[in-house]
């Protein structure tokens, strides 16, 4: 089937979505996705960041559709052309969706510890505005530990229910869900019970922001002060592959790998996650990849003179005086 | 007078019962139906008719009932929807509440021509009495026979089922409608794959308003052509319409699609007129969802034509200068009605409501009763106009269910026809509600 996604012809497989089309083809025309997750069936469609225009149906019936769709869950058909980034008015749509997922999100970047591995705050900066129109109190919940191993802090979740199909999904008894209704909604254990289950820590690497976190990397280290290297050991349980993060010779957190769009590869097991945190349990591979998009890879940008002059044009725009020019 | 199909003897004494029922002519169409006709036959006949969808959306039904897929070995599923939930509408519980057999009746009909042997009719948890009458009307229809095995000594069988819901506003969007029906939390899927496909349990499954299946017991008993000829061009037939707010008799009436909207606000059979002898200010035409419309768009189309009761007048213009007849909601407003105050009512609901699914409805319906908020305390800037006209294009189109354009909607209306009405408060600092004041007058004179 040949799709073309912002002027770019591919050929892919039947029963293809919009998005995974547009991952073949790059990360330039890539849509951001918040909460379609390729490893989780029956997930996305609920965060609307994946928006595209489809100008035309196919090439039997070369209607365009009538409203934006999502990209993650329209499968494409022969012929299709779709425009994603070339399209100003899906640009628009997309920044109206991430202010709709940033009015009621706390900010509390400084002391949240997904903050440089955070999907929404990538999603900030290429597709958010500088300043918020939302002038209200914001929504507040209580903090609720999952567990002794998972703290979940809903103040920061943006309910894509990537949480909720993977405790569906790779576990085998899920005892959390969505409560309530609306912008009441709320990710919650029912009766406060925990999650026991051996594949529950992996709720964590699911997860696109600070909403669940491990408690036993909570406030430790800001991420982009630890190394990524990937390891692996022999675990009866999970594949044992996993990317440990250090600090000179510790281990201070284990996660999953994750793929290129930030998908975790293989899912691991809680004792690999929390119990193995010494280097002698693990035979090292070497040192994981890095993408683009991450401020992990802080100390790896080729252009910071570029970026440099982009934030001096933003601080222009926004009326800032450097302080040797403040009178 | 007006031909009446649906409620032509909701005055007669008992007619919830099944024999009184039955002598005014109760169950010729089942009668009908599986003696002489084949189901496709049926299914001809509603298609036909022209009849289309009561519950909003207007989508012919004959056609819908024909994309019910149709494998071998797989059961099949009729949903009526009866969790009539929209604001301004409640035509649906009066012919459940007076004449529960024409529902039943419709439904046994429906089945044979789908080929349902099951079927089911949701309803929403606040109309508990009335699926206590509901309920008791299928035990007396088991009881004589137009239910369960061999109906009629045919090899036709089928079981109707009452399920009642949360009252859920979101519950009455069909996918929602069927992931509560299976006990599931109420959140509408992703489609495709439609309910014709894919519906209850994963089987065919067609959902259809309560008062589409009752319409189809007249529609097989005179005939779907003769059916057609009632009403103009695609708009056939009769519609049930709930006529509320500043009119003179407010109730259910049953029209010929076709009148004119002035003959219908106007005249002494159906509306009679604006009580208090008032101005009218403005019509929400088709339940809160519909845009509102004032005086002078109402009454005639942009084009200078009288607007007319069918769905193809009341949306001309699209939404800019037009509405849509949606499910019959007819609200009427006086000129001493705040038309911000009455937005703030419509977004509260939409905002209560959001299942929160997807982000847009979730998050900006709240936002949007947060900014009416403060139009209502009196604290708006005028530029909060301009901000809900941008938040509400940023959530129309953009959800996974109509509820976010339900959403949107009213709101983009109010501020197209009204918009000097939301600058006048955000200029002055205060509201002031003029229809409070006024009763508080009378109730002091």
């Amino acid at each position: 089937m040949k799709v073309t996604i912002d002027g770019i012809e591919i050929d892919v497989p039947k029963g293809t979505t919009i998005l995974q089309a547009a991952r073949m083809i790059g990360p330039e025309v890539a849509p951001p996705a918040m909460c379609y997750y390729s490893k989780l069936k029956t997930s996305g469609g609920y965060c609307r960041t994946c928006i595209v225009k489809v100008t035309k149906g196919s090439a039997q019936n070369p209607n365009p559709m009538p409203k934006p769709v999502a990209s993650c869950r329209t499968e494409v058909m022969d012929g299709m052309e779709v425009q994603n980034v070339t399209s100003p008015e899906i640009l628009e749509a997309r920044k109206g969706v991430v202010e709709f997922l940033l009015i009621n999100h706390p900010l509390d970047c400084p002391v949240c510890d997904q903050a440089g591995e955070c999907k929404l705050q990538d999603l900030g900066y290429e597709h958010g505005s500088v300043k918020t129109r939302y002038e209200f109190k914001r929504r507040e919940y209580d903090m609720i530990d999952i567990g002794d191993k998972i703290k979940l802090h809903m103040n920061r979740c943006i309910l894509c229910y990537r949480c909720v199909k993977t405790a569906d999904q790779f576990t085998d008894n899920r005892l959390h869900g969505v409560v309530h209704r609306g912008d009441a909604s709320e990710i919650s254990t029912y009766i406060e019970k925990f999650i026991t289950n051996d594949f529950s820590g992996n709720v964590i690497d699911v997860c696109p922001v600070g909403a669940l976190t491990d408690r036993t990397f909570r406030f430790k280290q800001r991420v982009w002060f630890t190394k990524p290297v990937d390891a692996h050991c022999k675990c009866d349980k999970c594949s044992g592959k996993v990317r440990l993060w250090m600090k000179g010779e510790d281990v201070l957190r284990v996660t999953a790998r994750k793929d290129q769009w930030d998908e975790v590869e293989e899912f691991i097991c809680n004792t690999c996650r929390y119990d193995r945190k010494k280097t002698a349990d693990w035979v090292i591979d070497g040192p994981s990849p890095i993408h683009r998009s991450s401020v992990i890879s802080q100390n790896h940008y080729q252009h910071l003179n570029e970026l440099k002059t982009q934030v001096m044009k933003q601080q222009k725009a926004l009326g800032f005086i450097p302080i040797e020019k403040r009178p | 007078m007006g031909r009446k199909l649906l409620i032509h003897n909701d005055k007669v004494p008992n007619i919830h019962t099944l024999d009184v029922y039955r002598a005014h002519g109760g169950y010729a169409s089942v009668e009908k139906a599986l003696k002489t006709m084949t189901p496709d036959q049926v299914t001809d006949e509603v298609k036909k008719s022209g009849l289309r969808g009561r519950g909003g959306a207007g989508f012919p039904t004959g056609l819908k009932w024909s994309f019910l897929a149709k494998p071998e070995g797989v059961a099949r599923y009729l949903v009526c929807n009866a969790d009539e939930s929209e604001p301004g509408t409640f035509k649906d519980r009066y012919l459940m509440e007076k004449i529960p057999h024409a529902l039943i009746e419709g439904m046994i009909t429906s089945s044979y021509a789908l080929g349902a042997k099951s079927s089911y009719i949701y309803i929403r948890g606040e109309y508990f009495y009335v699926a206590r009458i509901v309920e008791k009307a299928i035990e007396e229809a088991y009881a004589a026979g137009w239910l369960g095995k061999n109906i009629l000594g045919t090899d036709f069988s089928h079981d109707c089922y009452v399920q009642v819901g949360g009252g859920a506003y979101i519950c009455g969007e069909e996918t929602a409608l069927l992931e509560s029906l299976e006990g599931k939390r109420g959140n509408p899927r992703i489609k495709p794959p439609f309910p014709a496909v894919a519906g209850l349990y994963g089987c065919p499954t067609v959902v259809n308003n309560v008062e589409t299946i009752a319409a189809v017991c007249p529609i097989v008993n005179m005939g779907g052509e003769e059916y057609a000829k009632i009403g103009i061009g695609k708009s056939t037939g009769t519609k049930l319409i709930s006529a509320s707010g500043h009119i003179n008799k407010p109730g259910v009436y049953e029209i010929e699609l076709g009148i004119t909207v002035e003959e219908f606000i106007y005249s002494e059979e159906y509306c009679g007129g604006i009580r208090n002898g008032k101005k009218m200010k403005a019509v929400v035409a088709g339940g809160s969802s519909v845009p509102i419309l004032p005086t002078e768009l109402i009454l005639k189309t942009a084009k200078g034509e009288p607007r007319l009761m069918t769905y193809e007048s009341l949306s001309d213009g699209g939404f800019i200068t037009g509405t849509m007849l949606g499910s019959g909601g007819f609200i009427v407003m006086d000129e001493d009605t705040s038309i911000v105050k009455n937005l703030f009512t419509f977004t509260r609901f939409y905002h209560h409501e959001s299942c929160g699914q997807c982000s847009p409805c979730r998050e900006g319906t709240g936002w949007m009763e947060k900014i009416l908020k403060k139009f209502l305390n009196g604290t708006a800037e005028e530029s909060d106009v301009d901000l809900l006209w941008d938040i509400q294009s940023k959530i129309e189109g953009k959800t996974i269910c109509p509820l976010g354009e339900a959403a949107a909607w009213p709101v983009a209306a109010a501020i197209r026809h009204f918009k000097q009405e939301f600058i006048d408060i955000a200029k002055s600092k205060k509201f002031v509600d003029v229809s409070h004041y006024n009763r508080l007058n009378k109730i002091l004179a």
